[in-house]
């Protein structure tokens, strides 16, 4: 369990991630226990394994061109499962755009997003994911719409409720980032903010980002309590994601988590990543790989075999198939598509538009 | 009825929203104890409270997309950007958020909040103090933007705006906010932000102007009236959406449609405002469509505004202009 005294250990002065699990899975301090139970952690690597073939499919419909550009989450599931663990029904979840397990947790559907990244704004609907705003592109602009809400909660005084932001490590160069912090703090907002530090923003190493020593320390100059972890290790996540909630619920304002991780696959299917990191570097990380750790604490722990792994992934993509087939059938995009939802009521000016277009149309059929 | 002014105007409209909706709140720079730089909210934390009427940390960007997350919430936030010039800093939120998350979520998260800002130069300020940003707004699909010039209009188009599920961009021409006083009911009352009003009637030339150039074309009429001329005045009111109609029907009678803006010329808001005209008032027309607006330069400093800032004097001569032409 985190306590003070864990965030002084690891206060992100020291550099040091928390860590509970090491690269083969095996307990650092044989002392712990981890709070889920057996069945829930059975659960959480499937997730994983599920989010993982997700992404792998979609990077392959991609290939086939039947969808565009997608940023793909390979490494980084354990940060996403965690979160989605922790994440309440009443909770808001405030997306960058590579967080697809904690999505999948908050209700999102494949449909919906295989549609999205297909090019159709029905699929940043959400329709079953309460509290879940849409995928934000300009980076770290999100943040200050997580304080905002946070106002909210307070304003409302509703009870048990929290929100959960999410940025890149490119992120928090912006000013968003740092004027969302800023106002957390003053506001005592409860905001847990989250940097998925993959190493990378598209080609950009950390270096080139910052000269800090770590991200985690930026929430120190706001007054935020912050904490660096392997964002790899999915135990030392869902543990420091439940100490940030129950932090932030009780009234003690914003908390800042630097997940520390790789980003396995490209930036977007656009993107080559051959030409700005090694196959060294790639294969340190490989050895780090939240999956592979994840198994291997379930089977040194005796949870499970794993044995049926393969009927499991043969069923997911099944799932995944005929979500995106569910994509591929959604009714054709409309004239009404493009300007229904641009105000509660359309203006004038934008009925004459239209009409004049529809008329085009006509005339041309 | 009590007689106010701009600034009390718009207060008045504020409170009155702060009474009726606990979902109010009004936030931004010196807003709180200080009451504004220009006193427009004065008073209003003393009597609403401080979690309702408060100061923000000094941040544009924060204030605005801190604003979507309330409005999502369901709060109706209205928020003031100190200045013209300082709104700049929260482009990024109100183009790429406030103006499109309900498009992007296809009516799932609407976001109904009003940003306040003082416009215009003419107050003798520092530079970034005297901008009219208005068609930077007014290009940006998703907004409503509007611009009162007396007393009256402010105070319903204010509640309008505040009531309204869009986000509105509500701009208040500064240089006159006290000096133009009127009467105005005490009670609440609302004004639709998409209509253009004939101030005056006339019919050999239209003029259409808003906010604080809508005094100046007044005193540039007195002086065309000596002259012999009969013009025609539109208060556009709302820059986006525009009230086509008004416009057209006004410009088919006179012929003739001189349009008089503070803000820059090129791609700015008279340039719409005549492709309107030729669009709906072509084979009417007497005289070229005109417009008469400040430079394609920044706007001087104090000791330049006289070169730039439009005299009733340069009105009336493009008045006889065209009348004559």
């Amino acid at each position: 369990m985190i306590d003070q005294k864990t965030l002084n250990k690891y206060d992100p002065i020291k550099n040091k991630a928390y860590q509970l699990i090491d690269d083969e899975g095996k307990p650092l301090d044989k002392t712990w226990k981890p709070r889920l139970s057996n069945a829930e952690i059975l659960q959480a690597y499937k997730d994983l394994l599920f989010e993982r073939t997700a992404d792998l499919m979609a990077v392959s419909y991609q290939r086939q061109g039947r969808m565009f550009t997608y940023p793909p989450n390979i490494g980084q599931e354990a940060i996403h499962i965690a979160a989605g663990i922790v994440t309440k029904e009443q909770d808001w979840l405030v997306p960058a755009f590579r967080e697809l397990g904690a999505w999948l947790a908050k209700g999102v559907s494949l449909k919906e997003l295989f549609l999205y990244f297909k090019g159709n704004e029905d699929g940043s609907r959400f329709e079953k994911a309460n509290r879940m705003l849409p995928i934000a592109v300009p980076i770290a602009s999100q943040f200050p719409h997580a304080v905002g809400l946070g106002y909210a909660i307070n304003y409302n005084k509703e009870k048990d409720t929290a929100v959960f932001a999410y940025v890149g490590d490119g992120g928090t160069s912006e000013g968003d980032f740092h004027e969302a912090l800023n106002f957390a703090a003053v506001w005592n907002a409860p905001v847990i903010f989250i940097i998925q530090n993959n190493q990378f923003a598209i080609s950009v190493p950390l270096k080139m980002q910052t000269k800090s020593i770590n991200l985690a320390i930026k929430g120190l100059a706001y007054n935020i309590p912050s904490l660096m972890v392997d964002g790899n290790d999915f135990f030392a996540m869902h543990e420091a994601l439940s100490y940030a909630r129950e932090q932030a619920v009780a009234g003690k304002g914003p908390f800042l988590i630097e997940a520390k991780t790789y980003r396995t696959g490209a930036h977007t299917t656009s993107d080559d990543p051959s030409k700005y990191r090694s196959k060294e570097e790639e294969e340190h990380w490989a050895q780090k790989d939240p999956l592979k750790r994840l198994k291997g604490y379930i089977l040194h722990s005796k949870i499970d075999e794993l044995k049926d792994e393969e009927e499991l992934i043969k069923g997911f993509k099944k799932h995944i198939d005929s979500e995106f087939e569910a994509a591929e059938n959604h009714p054709e995009y409309k004239v009404e598509d493009v300007f229904g939802y641009m105000y509660a009521e359309l203006p004038d000016e934008l009925k004459r538009q239209k009409n004049a277009y529809e008329n085009y149309l006509r005339g041309v059929k | 009825m009590k007689v106010m002014n701009l600034v009390q105007a718009i207060n008045d409209a504020l409170d009155i929203k702060l009474k009726e909706d606990k979902s109010v709140v009004v936030y931004g720079e010196d807003v709180g104890v200080e009451g504004g730089v220009f006193r427009v909210t004065e008073g209003l934390q003393v009597k609403h409270g401080v979690a309702r009427v408060f100061d923000s940390p000094l941040a544009e960007s924060g204030i605005a997309g801190t604003a979507l997350g309330m409005a999502i919430a369901g709060m109706k936030p209205v928020i003031e950007m100190q200045f013209d010039g300082f709104s700049y800093p929260a482009f990024n939120q109100i183009l790429s958020h406030i103006s499109r998350f309900r498009n992007r979520t296809r009516g799932k998260y609407t976001v109904p909040l009003v940003i306040r800002i003082p416009y215009g130069g003419g107050i003798n300020a520092l530079e970034h103090h005297s901008e009219s940003p208005e068609a930077y707004f007014g290009h940006t699909p998703g907004l409503k933007v509007v611009i009162p010039s007396t007393p009256y209009d402010a105070k319903g188009m204010l509640i309008a705006a505040i009531e309204d599920p869009d986000p509105v961009i509500f701009m208040e021409p500064k240089r006159i906010y006290r000096a133009i006083k009127q009467e105005v009911p005490q009670e609440r009352y609302s004004i639709p932000l998409d209509k253009a009003k004939v101030l005056q009637a006339g019919e050999q030339i239209t003029i259409i102007a808003y906010g604080a150039m809508i005094r100046e074309v007044q005193k540039a009429i007195v002086i065309a009236k000596q002259q012999g001329f009969s013009v025609e005045l539109i208060d556009l009111r709302s820059i986006w959406p525009i009230d086509r109609e008004t416009i057209s029907q006004s410009v088919r009678k006179t012929g003739r449609v001189l349009v008089v803006t503070e803000a820059p010329q090129s791609y700015g808001p008279a340039a719409e405002l005549i492709s309107i005209v030729n669009e709906e008032a072509f084979l009417s027309l007497e005289a070229p469509p005109t417009r008469l607006t400040g430079f394609d330069t920044v706007i001087p400093l104090p000791l330049g505004e006289k070169h730039y800032m439009i005299s009733p004097e340069r009105i009336a001569t493009e008045i006889e202009r065209l009348v004559k032409y």
